[in-house]
């Protein structure tokens, strides 16, 4: 009796031991759903969310303080792969909200005075420019969030959309045409 | 005799390959005008060199490559480039891309050149000059020959040369190998010493036994060693690499594999030609071999000018009047041409004249029976009803997980498929979806790292702004300290006080100098009247302050209607 209550007693301070030891040496640094919700996010960071960035977005989600449906860069895409992330139903987009073609920012540079304020707004610092020099918008980065259009004095900024190449051209999904048939 | 091996699947189209070999090569006139597009290869558009007006020569080059995986693309006949801009090219998008326009002058005008030995050339030079050659694999995957002919990770064991053409209708190769196969082999030595490989497979299909006999007796007049030319059956798409490196050495080439990590390296015959050409005499790749086929009079292969518009080069071969599109490339993998007026490129080995008549339009796709015969024909060895299954729902990561990327395009299943469903259209869709995505995450990551990275700079500029005031502070307090000895031992924060206080006094001195040289400009020269009306004015403000303030004191101040 004795034996087995100090075998028992050896056994948990054992497994105690173990336990207390990787909760200290395997310890998760903040919440992984946030780093996983923001994987899916689709990096922007233009705040049409209502929050400044796609990672405060991702940590009110992981909340439960913020709907799965505010990122209109996302698309329908985006909302469906978040749904499925947190094993939530599907929202469509409120009114309005929809997404948008990618665009990117271009800079009239006859306008332009170079004032920096764009070059503050940026995101991803993908404008480039100094005081009184000209700017231009480095197209491989800019990620169409508009939020430099706002800020410029001139209103020099607009956004293009992308136009379709050779080099970002997709193959279509196959269709059947339809034929009109003589009426028997 | 060599043992062969099988590659599964594999379909038996009719070849028409007879009607385009009746004659030899004939050399294409040179056209009206040329039109270059200066992305003819894998990799980077090649950037342009030339100005619009100026004159240029043949084989000098107009487009020089940009970056590692890229390409120069010559003017291919002298004459003067008339536009640089976008124009239709062959391409399934049917949308434009760079062009270089050259109406040549008919002169046909050399550039400088010359060739080297390549015995005598180091290695690096020989690549060196393939790049700014502009060769490329002519097979019609375009990759830069320069960058398939290293060995530096792997050991290369056997150079296979690929003179398959298992396409039906395409004849450029045969007709190559039956008139120039000598410069073909002198090429494959240069490749096989470029790869220090220890032998060269040569495989061409049985039903080209002109050209196999033409090969084997160049092989044994110029005394190649470790050369074989093989025949191997007639099998769609046994020309296709991966195929042809199976039937030849038995090497499977797994998916995510190239044959270079298992020992093999693989050339078309018309690419060691290029090479042949462009390490001996310098010549850059101008022009190619190109089946003219199809709904014409004459069939046959011409030797064309990179940049020839396809109008004019059917015209050569008497295009019928009832010819309705042109095809790029076979019957199974070709492009149809948005226009005829794009120019022939690198990557173009066959034009097939084409109408409703020769190429009745396939019947509405029916429902898949899920019968498998196109698994069962399948090269790859894939299950191509489950791909188009998984396509058509846009699951795509079932279609990798079925190994979609494996999938070569060949066309067999869609070829046999008793529904005739369109599946190598659903393949290159979920293809495309898939590279797409991919593209817009690696874009999601940059953008993640550049925003997170900003952030950090902000916070750390700020650190540094603060940092900078509190050392500007210190060494005030410090010169401070040394000018005043006596107050040096009394507390810090009696001394900080101090130092505040000294400030303040400063910057009030400072006000009271500015007020004081500063008066009022416009008070200078004035006549007696306005200095009696200013004088009015400073009486009437005095009252109105008076009256303010007895006003203040009684009650509120009154207000204006």
């Amino acid at each position: 009796m004795i034996s087995a209550l100090w075998v028992m007693i050896g056994i948990s301070m054992l497994l105690g031991a173990v336990l207390g030891f990787s909760a200290i040496k395997f310890k998760v640094e903040g919440n992984p759903l946030v780093e996983k919700i923001d994987a899916v996010l689709p990096q922007t960071q233009c705040g049409q969310c209502g929050f400044p960035g796609c990672k405060p977005y991702a940590e009110a989600i992981a909340k439960g303080e913020a709907d799965i449906n505010k990122c209109p860069p996302g698309g329908e895409e985006g909302i469906r792969k978040l749904a499925e992330l947190l094993g939530v139903e599907y929202k469509p987009f409120g009114e309005g909200a929809g997404p948008k073609a990618k665009a990117v920012a271009f800079i009239d540079e006859q306008t332009c005075i170079g004032c920096t304020l764009c070059l503050q707004a940026c995101p991803v610092d993908a404008i480039v420019g100094a005081a009184k020099q000209m700017h231009t918008i480095i197209v491989s980065e800019c990620t169409g969030c508009e939020l430099c259009v706002a800020p410029c004095p001139v209103d020099c900024i607009s956004m293009q959309p992308l136009a379709e190449n050779i080099s970002n051209w997709k193959w279509r999904y196959p269709t059947i045409p339809l034929v009109q048939v003589a009426a028997r | 005799m060599r043992q062969l091996f099988k590659f599964h699947g594999g379909v038996h189209p009719p070849t028409h390959k007879s009607e385009s070999t009746r004659s030899p090569i004939a050399q294409a006139a040179i056209p009206s005008r040329l039109v270059i597009p200066l992305h003819q290869h894998v990799g980077n558009r090649a950037v342009p060199v030339v100005q619009v007006g100026e004159r240029v020569l043949k084989g000098q080059i107009i487009g020089k490559p940009d970056g590692r995986l890229s390409s120069a693309v010559h003017a291919s006949t002298s004459g003067t480039v008339s536009a640089i801009d976008m124009q239709l090219v062959a391409h399934h998008s049917g949308l434009p891309d760079l062009c270089v326009t050259i109406i040549p002058d008919g002169k046909n005008e050399w550039v400088a050149h010359g060739g080297v030995d390549y015995k005598q050339t180091p290695h690096t030079e020989l690549r060196h000059i393939l790049r700014l050659a502009g060769v490329v694999g002519l097979g019609g995957a375009v990759f830069p020959s320069d960058m398939k002919s290293y060995s530096n990770k792997h050991k290369i064991k056997t150079l296979v040369l690929n003179g398959a053409e298992c396409e039906p209708y395409i004849t450029c190769d045969d007709l190559l190998m039956r008139e120039r196969a000598s410069d073909i082999l002198r090429g494959a030595e240069v490749l096989r010493e470029l790869l220090y490989a220890e032998e060269v497979l040569i495989g061409i299909e049985d039903n080209k036994p002109e050209a196999i006999a033409a090969m084997r007796s160049a092989v044994e007049q110029d005394g190649h060693q470790h050369m074989e030319v093989i025949a191997v059956p007639t099998l769609y798409p046994g020309g296709g690499a991966k195929q042809l490196i199976r039937v030849l050495t038995g090497i499977e080439v797994a998916a995510g594999v190239r044959s270079t990590e298992k020992g093999v390296q693989c050339f078309n015959v018309a690419t060691a030609y290029c090479v042949w050409r462009a390490i001996t005499y310098g010549e850059p790749l101008l022009s190619r071999i190109v089946t003219v086929t199809g709904n014409v009079s004459n069939a046959q292969n011409f030797e064309v000018l990179l940049g020839t518009p396809v109008d004019e080069l059917v015209a050569q071969a008497g295009s019928k009047s009832d010819t309705d599109r042109h095809i790029m490339g076979g019957p199974m993998m070709g492009v149809d041409l948005p226009s005829g007026a794009v120019g022939v490129t690198k990557a173009t080995n066959c034009i097939i004249e084409a109408s409703d008549a020769l190429f009745p339009p396939p019947p509405p796709a029916l429902p898949c029976i899920r019968c498998a015969r196109c698994a069962e024909v399948c090269p790859a060895d894939l299950q191509p009803q489950e791909l188009y299954w998984f396509a058509k729902a846009k699951d795509f990561g079932k279609t990798q997980e079925y190994s979609l990327f494996d999938c070569i395009e060949c066309g067999a299943c869609a070829y046999v498929c008793p529904s005739q469903i369109p599946l190598v259209q659903y393949y290159r869709f979920a293809k495309s979806e898939i590279w797409q995505r991919e593209q817009e995450q690696q874009a999601a990551e940059v953008a993640r790292e550049r925003h997170e990275f900003r952030l950090m700079r902000i916070e750390r500029e700020k650190q540094e702004k603060a940092e900078r005031l509190a050392q500007k502070e210190q060494a005030a307090l410090a010169a401070k300290a040394a000018a005043a000895p006596g107050s040096a031992t009394a507390d810090p924060q009696a001394n900080a006080e101090a130092a505040l206080q000294a400030r303040i006094e400063a910057a009030a001195a400072r006000a009271k100098a500015q007020a004081a040289a500063e008066h009022p400009k416009n008070i200078d020269g004035l006549t007696q009247e306005q200095q009696a009306e200013i004088a009015e004015i400073e009486a009437r403000r005095a009252k109105i302050r008076e009256m303010a303030a007895d006003a203040g004191a009684d009650d509120e101040p009154p207000k204006h209607n």
